[in-house]
């Protein structure tokens, strides 16, 4: 009989803490899974951050390291000098990303660090009960914009992927959505091009994921699959922002 | 027995460099020396100071001075200001060549040294921060003249080498 | 025996600790220790080691963070207010068992203050600024040979205890030059030896002997469990209270005044000391080399037949009086002989003052 399902090695056999309906288990798996389809997860080493994504490194089953809120990329940085050969990534929310470590992120980018960054982006602060992010839509409520955000009071979200497209030492920036199995597959093809950007020393690789948060949305998943479609999306574009010419990989 | 010795002038003059030859030739006696430069703004285009102290045995305890037993100065404003630290009975050096006015002290030994005029007989004025050097270290007898010179043969070698001859001989030019 | 020669306090240190065996500085130009970025800019990668100039101190830390838990020797400095932004990681790094050393050539505050010499972040070093129970083993050296000795054996203590090791200078000691005697290059551990002389460290578990993974974090949400982490920490530092308590005493034995003072006012009080002789007062010192941990017992051996007064002299507004006043225990009255600001007194000063303070106490 062949399985139809499996635990990839990659993550630990245990049931994350991540709400239903939420993506950052698919996104979770989708890296691993990658990591280990290259043969890679002995010689990864992964930084996690604050937010939901604080207890990644309960799931993700290689090298972990749990950083401050923000600092991850400063943080990936400093192991890339001791363990220059290891595949390193950072895994962050938005609040950690777009907000609090707007600096690390920039300056890791500019430096052209070869690390790739996994950025979750779900419009709002999960961990901390819904509170408004960076990257919160004009007009969603939330703890902390209770009648919505306006431009007035918070300006327009902020659009990470297109920000740090500008920058040089950035090679390979995609944005992808985790709303449908066609958009998973398009991110974990993602996701491998951004390791190999890494392992051919190329630069700086970050993929943005648009990904859920029924809880602190107030929508049942399904709902949110469909927020995230007809809201996110038209405001995050998907696709490749950059990548260098001519990339190859194993796929 | 502790010298303590104070050094001051404009950025540029040398002032630095003087301190520093004092306590590479310390060093090299096997005196306990310290070096202490003023820093922060001042080091831009503004004054220059320096404290040396030398000790003949045991370890500087202090590298902070509030009077000196001898002090020098390059320019107008460092007489002004620093006159006042030469104690009763101690030396204080002046570039004659910059500082047309006497001390107003009375109470200790001062010295006129026109080092520019003098450097400028070796054909290069940039030597003047020698000159008084060697002027103030003949007339302190704290580390002997063939000390210093060992001094000034490794601060002026290298790409500094072609300075080495001038500045022995402006070393030893004044001689009053 | 190595040759003496005539550094610069700022490249000294910076020299002893490559010598230490670190490979690894992250840091953010800060007066009065910027030459210490700058002389491991030319020194580290030549020196098969690697140099980055952070965006931040928190950058900096938190690189420090990331390649110390990869198994790098890692030392970090800065000036006062820079130390400030590391507090956070500093905490972090202690929670996680995280070894680096650390400088601080200190300035003045607060806030941007100023950039003379100060003694006003003892609370800073000692008490860490840093949220949670940490502690951080700080030594206080009084010239740059006794500075160049520590900062050469902190990198292999921070490993052997796993935790950061700091030094607190201060802008004079930066900047000035003594001779120094430099000691022989220690070995530093590449990548590959890491694995097996660092279990904990991140490797990839590949690398490891028993291919376990490795989890550094500082996170424990059960009550339970963070407690059980946090009292274990202390086992360690009660252990290192004992083994690393560091200080120097002068003249106890008759002293009419015993002054302490740690790093530039220690030499200043060695001075002070010497006129007072002269003037028929005997006063003695007791100098703090770890301020952690802080040399309570040396306080037993102060003579308390003849001694009339403790003055704990200081460049801040009165930091370090609090630990005198736990050393003392209520024996003595404890005062107080400050300046703060940048401003350093005189000898004489401390002289004049230890006197008006001498005569009150009688």
């Amino acid at each position: 009989m062949t399985p139809v399902f499996t635990y990839t090695k990659g993550m630990t056999e245990v049931s994350t803490s991540y709400c239903p309906g939420c993506t950052h288990g698919i996104a979770n798996r989708i890296i691993m899974e990658t990591l280990e389809e290259m043969g890679k997860l002995g010689d990864a080493i992964g930084v996690g951050s604050i937010g939901c994504s604080v207890t990644a490194h309960q799931f993700m089953n290689v090298d972990m390291l749990e950083s401050a809120h923000g600092r991850a990329p400063a943080v990936a940085t400093g192991i890339r000098r001791a363990q220059p050969d290891k595949l390193i990534y950072t895994y962050q929310g938005d609040g950690d990303l777009a907000s609090i470590g707007t600096a690390e992120i920039v300056h890791a980018a500019h430096r052209g660090e070869k690390i790739c960054v996994f950025f979750i982006n779900n419009a709002i602060y999960g961990m901390t009960g819904g509170q408004m992010a960076p990257t919160t839509l004009i007009g969603q409520r939330t703890t902390t914009s209770p009648e919505g955000r306006t431009i007035e009071q918070a300006g327009k979200p902020i659009r990470i992927s297109e920000m740090l497209s500008t920058i040089d030492g950035a090679v390979y920036i995609e944005r992808v959505a985790l709303d449908s199995p066609a958009h998973v597959r398009a991110a974990k093809k993602a996701v491998r091009k951004a390791f190999a950007v890494q392992e051919q020393r190329l630069g700086f690789a970050l993929v943005e994921f648009l990904s859920t948060c029924p809880s602190n949305w107030g929508l049942s998943p399904s709902d949110s699959i469909k927020w995230l479609r007809d809201n996110m999306i038209p405001y995050y574009p998907l696709g490749v922002f950059k990548e260098p010419e001519g990339l190859t990989y194993d796929k | 027995m502790t010298n303590k010795l104070f050094f001051a002038g404009a950025g540029g003059q040398g002032v630095l460099l003087m301190g520093q030859m004092t306590a590479y030739a310390a060093m090299a006696e096997d005196k306990p020396v310290t070096f202490l430069p003023s820093y922060g703004p001042e080091m831009r285009g503004g004054t220059s100071n320096c404290t040396v102290v030398v000790s003949d045995d045991k370890p500087v305890s202090c590298p902070l001075i509030y009077e000196a037993d001898a002090v020098v100065v390059m320019n107008v404003p460092s007489l002004l200001k620093f006159e006042s630290l030469v104690k009763p009975g101690g030396k204080l050096f002046i570039n004659s060549s910059l500082i047309e006015q006497k001390t107003s002290r009375t109470d200790v030994e001062a010295i006129y040294v026109p080092t520019i005029e003098l450097a400028e007989q070796l054909g290069n004025t940039r030597a003047a921060n020698v000159v008084m050097f060697g002027a103030f270290m003949r007339s302190m007898g704290i580390m002997s003249m063939d000390t210093c010179e060992h001094v000034l043969e490794k601060v002026f070698s290298g790409r500094k080498e072609k300075y080495l001859e001038l500045n022995k001989k402006a070393f030893h030019i004044y001689n009053n | 025996m190595a040759e003496k020669v005539l550094m610069k306090g700022n490249e000294a240190f910076a020299e002893a600790v490559i010598r230490g065996g670190c490979r690894f500085y992250f840091g953010y130009p800060i007066t009065p220790q910027s030459e210490i970025p700058e002389f491991m800019a030319r020194e580290l990668r030549k020196r098969g080691g690697a140099f980055l100039q952070a965006e931040s101190e928190l950058g900096a830390i938190n690189m420090t963070y990331g390649c110390a838990a990869a198994g790098g020797n890692v030392f970090i400095s800065s000036s006062s207010p820079g130390i400030s932004l590391m507090q956070e990681g500093m905490s972090f790094l202690c929670s996680a068992e995280v070894p680096c050393t650390i400088l601080n050539v200190s300035r003045c505050g607060p806030g941007v203050g100023g950039i003379q010499p100060g003694q006003a972040d003892y609370y800073q070093m000692t008490r860490g600024g840093g949220n949670g129970d940490y502690r951080i083993p700080t030594f206080a050296p009084a010239n740059i040979q006794e500075a160049v000795d520590i900062l050469y054996e902190a990198p292999m203590l921070a490993d052997e205890i796993r935790n950061p090791v700091a030094v607190l200078a201060d802008g004079m000691l930066g900047q000035m030059m003594e001779p120094v005697e430099l000691p022989e290059q220690k070995k530093q551990y590449s990548a590959d030896e890491v694995a097996e002389y660092k279990p904990w460290a991140l490797t990839g578990y590949n690398a490891k002997p028993d291919k376990q993974r490795v989890v550094v974090k500082s996170l424990r949400l059960q009550p339970e469990a963070l407690e059980e982490h946090v009292e274990k920490l202390f086992e360690k530092y009660h252990r290192l209270e004992k083994e690393l308590v560091r200080y120097e005493t002068i003249d106890l034995d008759g002293a009419d005044i015993v002054f302490v003072a740690f790093g530039t006012m220690s030499r200043l009080c060695k001075e002070a000391m010497e006129i007072l002789s002269e003037q028929g007062i005997k006063a003695g010192l007791i100098r703090p080399i770890s301020i952690w941990p802080f040399p309570l017992e040396a306080f037993d051996k102060i003579d308390f037949g003849t001694t009339k007064v403790v003055i704990s002299t200081e460049l801040s507004m009165g930091q370090m009086i609090d630990d005198v006043r736990l050393g003392v225990c209520g024996r003595l009255p404890v005062k107080l002989i400050h300046r703060t600001g940048g401003m350093i007194p005189t000898s004489l000063e401390v002289v004049e003052k230890a006197k008006t303070i001498l005569e009150e106490s009688k």
